[in-house]
């Protein structure tokens, strides 16, 4: 029984590869390749001006590299519909190299693919992958996106009058609280008594809830937002409309704010892709843990909006270059949560690549809001 | 009111006579053929509409359809593609087509979808260390009794209180995924799900895989054996008579004496019980916990199986694989024609609102008229 339930998706892959002449010698695959077929796989619609936006520009740039195609699909749920889209991407397309963008499409998903189609690269966006456990032709990559939120919260300490920020997210995840923690400590590092409104929405994309929140915010006095949703348009529109400063995330949303957006947290994809196609095409094992910050280029900065004032630049500039030279540690003790519990114990300092800050689940002090 | 039955609507207007060829040569073929052409004929002025869509926005409409048919149905992969799609469509769609005989439009499959794959989870974690058999079925039947209670409450809603039950399942569908949340992040997570809150695994030995010789996991199964018992209920036996009593006039049912807060609260359970054991199918079979990539809207796909299926559950098989197949060759159509997902909505749409239409034509076509009215 257990040989069986492959054969026919065992020939059908044949002949695709066969087709896509890649099997034309018996060393095919070990051997550099001078094309390949990428496959990439949005959970939402790839003009969010958010988390798929983010990963359809780094697509869209991969496709001017000589000898890769692209093929693409968009708003495809994190069922077993993702496993038939990578195989149909890999069957019918005659693709290598899948990257499937959504947190939710490792878990059992991806695994399953990667075991089902060994010849096959799978990297993943999110970083769950571990050695010994999961299969060598698959992998993950990430970025350390909480420096970007650091830096806004840098720029929002700066631009806001009243002390009050507020930050609206889908759910409270440690990859969540910990770029709310970083906004936080970034405001902080300009005015100690600066606090941060947290609304948690429940799930990635409710534009409705996310626009109630922002409303509210504001009606509060808060006078700058940022967000940790998948796609921050609402949230940027009703800021600009209200009259307040906005950080974008994800991706750049200057052009949906163009007075009040002070600057953002953006994803640079083109990076890890780019890592991962120049292995796949010189026949090199996949990277199977890729992960990088400003430093390596995984992530940036928007251009700072009008509406920051020079000393924001400057000090937002001043601690980027930090970043850059592996000099700046955001979370560094002593920090306490926002029950009055230590967080981080004076003189422990959690460098990016600690694990210990992907299990978070504090809010730190000034955080206004529940875990 | 003499004679209102659609079989002897006597002189339909002549240029309403079909465009088919030659009538049947046995006139008892003449009636089912009429529920067999009128729905092809109405997809097929769907794909006609769609491919001048196509051709408005620049896109050759042939090449269009020889993707659709090869992302669906040209090859073993396609077919499997297409079936898997196809799954949990067939118990949601029954979660609208069993109530609908009680003459009830239920739309909140999705609520008892997602509590039934809960209550599998629970269930099958809880008992973890039996036989896995023995789980299974534990964890089928605690998602079809979850299930089947969320839609029985709507309908009990409806006989007893007279609450509608089309609004009433839709909001309690709501419910059901703040509920599934609150469990899922809050008292029933692992803790041990970071960034992706889960229930307890069921582990690998209690999944239920891919059915052999293909892969296609076994909830395509599940769904035809419910397909055809739902059907086999309806037709043939005198609980789905008295069923399609109350669906056609309550007042003459309850004149008969029939049980009609009985019936109505069965036919909601057991439609309730479909949609719970999609949801544990999904767990069973793919995901092996509970989590919110469970809520991923088979239950409200569910509807426009049904209806296009005009409720009946042996109909909902061809439909829902036909829908499953629209949705295989989504991928194919953005992958190679750089077309937006939404495409495949579009189509969807049109193929929903050519059938709803061609409703009206049921028992107007001289064609399908016995010769004898």
């Amino acid at each position: 029984m257990s040989s069986s339930p492959l054969r026919p998706a065992r020939r059908q892959l044949l002949q695709a590869l066969a087709a896509a002449g890649i099997v034309a010698s018996p060393f095919g695959r070990v051997f550099a390749a001078d094309k390949i077929t990428v496959g990439v796989i949005y959970v939402g619609p790839k003009d969010d001006y958010g988390y798929n936006q983010a990963q359809a520009q780094a697509a869209a740039a991969l496709k001017k590299m000589p000898g890769v195609t692209v093929v693409e699909e968009e708003k495809v749920p994190e069922t077993v519909d993702v496993q038939k889209t990578m195989a149909s991407m890999i069957v019918e397309d005659g693709a290598s190299l899948i990257f499937p963008t959504s947190f939710g499409y490792f878990d059992p998903h991806t695994i399953k693919m990667a075991e089902k189609y060994p010849k096959v690269r799978f990297a993943h966006c999110g970083g769950l992958w571990t050695a010994g456990k999961h299969p060598l032709n698959c992998g993950s990559y990430f970025g350390y996106i909480d420096e970007c939120q650091y830096l806004n919260g840098v720029a929002a300490g700066h631009a806001s009058k009243s002390r009050k920020l507020g930050f609206i997210a889908a759910k409270p995840i440690p990859q969540v609280l910990r770029n709310i923690n970083a906004f936080t400590l970034g405001a902080q590092s300009v005015n100690p008594a600066i606090t941060c409104q947290v609304v948690f929405t429940g799930d990635w994309a409710l534009p409705v809830k996310e626009a109630e929140a922002a409303n509210s915010m504001i009606d509060q006095g808060i006078d700058v937002i940022t967000m940790h949703v998948d796609s921050p348009k609402v949230i940027v529109e009703t800021c600009e409309r209200r009259g307040i400063f906005v950080c974008g995330y994800h991706a750049n949303q200057a052009a949906l704010a163009p007075k009040g957006y002070l600057t953002g947290a953006e994803w640079n994809w083109l990076t890890p892709y780019t890592v991962h196609v120049k292995d796949a095409m010189a026949g090199r094992p996949l990277n199977n843990f890729l992960r990088g910050g400003l430093k390596e280029g995984f992530v940036k900065t928007s251009p700072y909006g009008a509406a920051v004032p020079e000393a924001g630049r400057k000090a937002a500039d001043g601690i980027k270059a930090k970043m850059m030279k592996d000099q700046y540690v955001i979370f560094k003790g002593p920090i306490k949560d926002n029950t009055g519990k230590v967080a981080i114990a004076a003189g422990t300092e959690h460098k990016q690549q600690d694990v210990a800050l992907e299990a978070m689940n504090y809010l730190v002090a000034g955080v206004i809001g529940k875990v | 009111m003499p004679d209102s039955a659609p079989g002897v609507v006597t002189a339909p207007a002549a240029g309403l006579t079909s465009p088919e060829p030659a009538p049947w040569s046995f006139e008892r073929l003449r009636r089912p053929a009429e529920s067999i052409v009128i729905p092809l004929a109405a997809l097929l002025v769907a794909m006609v509409l769609f491919g001048l869509f196509m051709a408005a926005i620049g896109k050759n409409p042939m090449e269009v359809y020889g993707l659709i048919y090869k992302g669906a149905f040209s090859s073993t992969f396609a077919w499997q593609n297409t079936l898997q799609r196809a799954a949990p469509l067939l118990l949601t769609a029954l979660c609208v087509a069993l109530p609908a005989q009680a003459g009830l439009i239920v739309i909140g499959g999705e609520g008892a979808l997602v509590l039934g794959g809960l209550a599998a989870a629970v269930a099958g974690h809880a008992l973890a260390g039996a036989e896995p058999l023995v789980i299974q079925i534990a964890m089928a039947l605690a998602g079809m009794v979850a299930g089947g209670t969320w839609i029985a409450l709507a309908g009990a809603l409806r006989h007893y209180r007279g609450v509608n039950e089309t609004i009433s399942s839709l909001l309690l569908a709501y419910i059901a995924i703040a509920l599934f949340n609150h469990f899922v992040e809050g008292p029933l997570r692992d803790p041990a799900s970071l960034n992706k809150p889960s229930t307890m695994p069921i582990g690998d030995a209690v999944m239920i895989g891919p059915m052999p010789g293909m892969d296609v996991h076994w909830g395509f199964a599940y769904g035809i054996v419910y397909c055809v018992l739902g059907w086999v209920l309806v037709r043939y036996t005198v609980q789905g008579f008295a069923l399609r009593i109350v669906g056609g006039n309550v007042r003459a049912a309850k004149l008969a004496g029939l049980p009609v807060g009985r019936l109505i609260l069965a036919s909601c359970f057991l439609g309730g019980g479909a949609a719970g054991l999609a949801g544990m199918a999904e767990v069973a079979a793919v995901h092996g916990s509970a989590n919110a990539s469970l809520i991923a809207g088979y239950g409200y796909a569910g509807i426009l199986v049904s209806f296009i299926a005009r409720h009946n559950p042996i109909a909902i098989i061809p439909v829902a694989i036909l829908l499953g197949g629209i949705a295989a060759s989504g991928g194919l159509l953005q992958r190679r024609l750089d077309l937006p997902d939404a495409t495949v909505l579009l189509l969807q749409g049109i193929a929903f609102m050519t059938i709803l239409a061609a409703e009206t034509l049921y028992g107007r076509m001289r064609l399908f008229q016995p010769k004898a009215a």
